[in-house]
């Protein structure tokens, strides 16, 4: 038995959330007494993941996985999982990762606890914790399966170094002509922008900057500090934005390091997708916006002054601690 | 084409989270019940399918008795038949086998689920249902084209989205963009009347396990007040964000 990882990679090279997933599954293999084996696809040199403990790489080269494919992503796991044992499973909580844990489940027969926030509080019965509620409340689950998998929300552990070295061997999973059933035709995502799920500082905007012509500040705020653009739900309604940056309940969830909220007064169906972050700002005209209470710190102030100086005290730090 | 859209009865958006019993059950008191969100974007889709293409659109749910005005909604807002599977939905892969034997009785060429519900967000059903029928599937799906069995679909990936082609059986998981927020409908007065004629029947469940089970429930920890920075001092924020936070 191990505790098998799968290692997501984009042009060849691991995602942060790959590091992450490896971390928690180290600590996880701690927990069982037993060793990490991640599973990497099209990455040249996976040694880099044994500085997050990962013992054993299973190293998959295959141009026909070159494009992400759920059900074939999911063959090759059960393969994997099957062929080292594994008693537990982890994934992170990337939309492709959630994609193909509900397929594996199926295939494994496995017992899956999706957005889980922190390491098993036991191994017997196994039980973690994991958001419900849209962020308004945890809840314990107990995986009762033989094979578990654990859908690990993202930076809810952060990154452990290890001192450890990875061994790394090749593995050629047998797929199906029916694993390419669904067949992507195009991808269309902005390379020169970070994401939501894998950004550390998200800068949302709401009604309050009154239209799509303001958004430039916003967007250099978020350059500033390498953040990601998100914005409210009545934004991405009204067609200011387009609906992959809509944050909230129905949106995207948003897990990270620092929220930083201008001119979003704060409803409770955003504020719940946004709770998952560490630190959160806001910075709103009115003082009675509910998303002061939900609010680490806070501007009451018009952000199209408080904005702006923001910037320049961020470069004036920048430049500071270059 | 047969359609069919599960329908989750989650607490409205704007809730109280409350839990009773040992914080082990959901606190239902005083709580309004609606169609989860990602399902309705998807059950207006299916409309649209009926409307345009002629399509057939059934609704099921798994749950007990207390569901059936969600149904009748769903029933509302145009579906042609309602489904209750009569048991609790303890856990995701619980009711993906109830829906399972629900899709293979009927014979649907499309399934569509929210990409989760905003209770437990566990966000299985649709993938795990696609697994145990063997249907092709389609997560986070926002945009859905059918001709004949030919299918394109856009799914929303992580900074941008993805268009894929496949066929029917199809199972997706829904969210907004599979229709816009302003096509939601609000069941009229003839919808009501109209809804409370059409069947709606009970099915007993099937033998199933359970792979999960909800032990406990937690509520955050309350939040300390806000440290409010004077818009005169900005460069105080970014202070407090370095030596404090320690986000930047």
């Amino acid at each position: 038995m191990s505790v098998l990882v799968y290692t997501e990679s984009e042009g060849g090279k691991f995602k942060k959330a790959a590091f992450e997933v490896a971390s928690y599954a180290k600590e996880v293999a701690n927990m069982l007494g037993t060793t990490v084996t991640a599973v990497s696809v099209n990455v040249d040199g996976s040694s880099e993941l044994g500085a997050y403990g990962v013992d054993k790489v299973l190293e998959i080269k295959n141009d026909k996985l070159a494009t992400f494919n759920a059900k074939a992503y999911a063959d090759a796991l059960k393969q994997a999982a099957e062929k080292e044992g594994a008693k537990v499973v982890v994934l992170s909580s990337s939309a492709d990762s959630k994609f193909l844990a509900s397929l594996l489940a199926v295939n494994l027969n496995a017992g899956y606890a999706s957005n889980v926030v922190a390491l098993p509080e036991n191994a017997s019965p196994f039980t973690v914790k994991r958001t419900a509620f849209t962020n308004k409340a945890f809840n314990i689950t107990e995986i009762t399966t033989d094979v578990k998998i654990i859908g690990l929300s993202s930076n809810a552990f952060g990154l452990k170094e290890a001192s450890g070295a990875a061994t790394a061997e090749g593995f050629d999973p047998s797929l199906a002509d029916e694993d390419f059933a669904v067949n992507v035709t195009s991808v269309d995502k902005a390379t020169d922008k970070v994401s939501i799920a894998d950004a550390e500082v998200v800068v949302s905007g709401g009604r309050g900057l009154k239209g799509p012509e303001n958004w430039g500040m916003i967007e250099e705020l978020a350059d500033v500090l390498g953040a990601a653009t998100a914005c409210s739900k009545p934004v991405s309604d009204m067609g200011w934005r387009p609906h992959g940056e809509h944050v909230g309940q129905t949106g995207k969830p948003v897990a990270t390091n620092l929220y930083i909220a201008v001119g979003i007064s704060g409803a409770i169906q955003h504020l719940a997708g946004i709770n998952s972050s560490k630190i959160k700002v806001v910075i709103n005209n009115d003082p009675e916006a509910p998303f002061f209470k939900a609010a680490d710190y806070g501007i009451v102030g018009d952000a199209f002054e408080v904005v702006p100086q923001l910037i320049e005290k961020l470069k004036e730090f920048k430049a500071n601690n270059a | 084409m047969k359609i069919l859209v599960c329908i989750s009865h989650v607490p409205d958006t704007t809730s109280k989270i409350n839990f009773t019993e040992g914080d082990t059950k959901f606190d239902t008191n005083g709580v309004q019940f609606v169609i989860n969100p990602n399902d309705e974007f998807g059950l207006t889709r299916a409309m649209w399918f009926k409307e345009k293409q002629g399509a057939s659109v059934d609704v099921v749910n798994v749950g007990g008795p207390e569901t059936e005005p969600t149904l009748r909604k769903a029933l509302a807002i145009g579906a042609d038949n309602a489904i209750r599977v009569n048991t609790e939905a303890t856990d995701g892969f619980y009711v993906a086998k109830q829906l399972a034997k629900v899709v293979q009785d009927g014979g649907y060429d499309l399934v569509i689920a929210g990409r989760e519900s905003i209770d437990y967000n566990g966000g299985m059903v649709p993938g795990m249902l696609a697994g145990l029928t063997g249907a092709n599937f389609v997560n986070t799906c926002i945009g859905l084209e059918i001709e004949g069995d030919a299918v394109t679909a856009v799914r929303e990936i992580d900074g941008g989205k993805e268009t894929s082609t496949t066929k029917l059986p199809l199972v997706v998981g829904g969210q907004k963009g599979l229709v816009e927020e302003s096509d939601l409908r609000i069941p009229n007065m003839r919808g009501i009347m109209m809804a409370r004629k059409k069947p709606l029947t009970v099915v007993e469940a099937v033998e199933a396990t359970q792979e999960t089970k909800a032990v406990k429930f937690e509520k955050p920890a309350p939040k300390g007040d806000v440290t409010l920075v004077s818009p005169d001092n900005v460069g105080q924020l970014v202070e407090l964000l370095h030596n404090e936070a320690k986000a930047i």
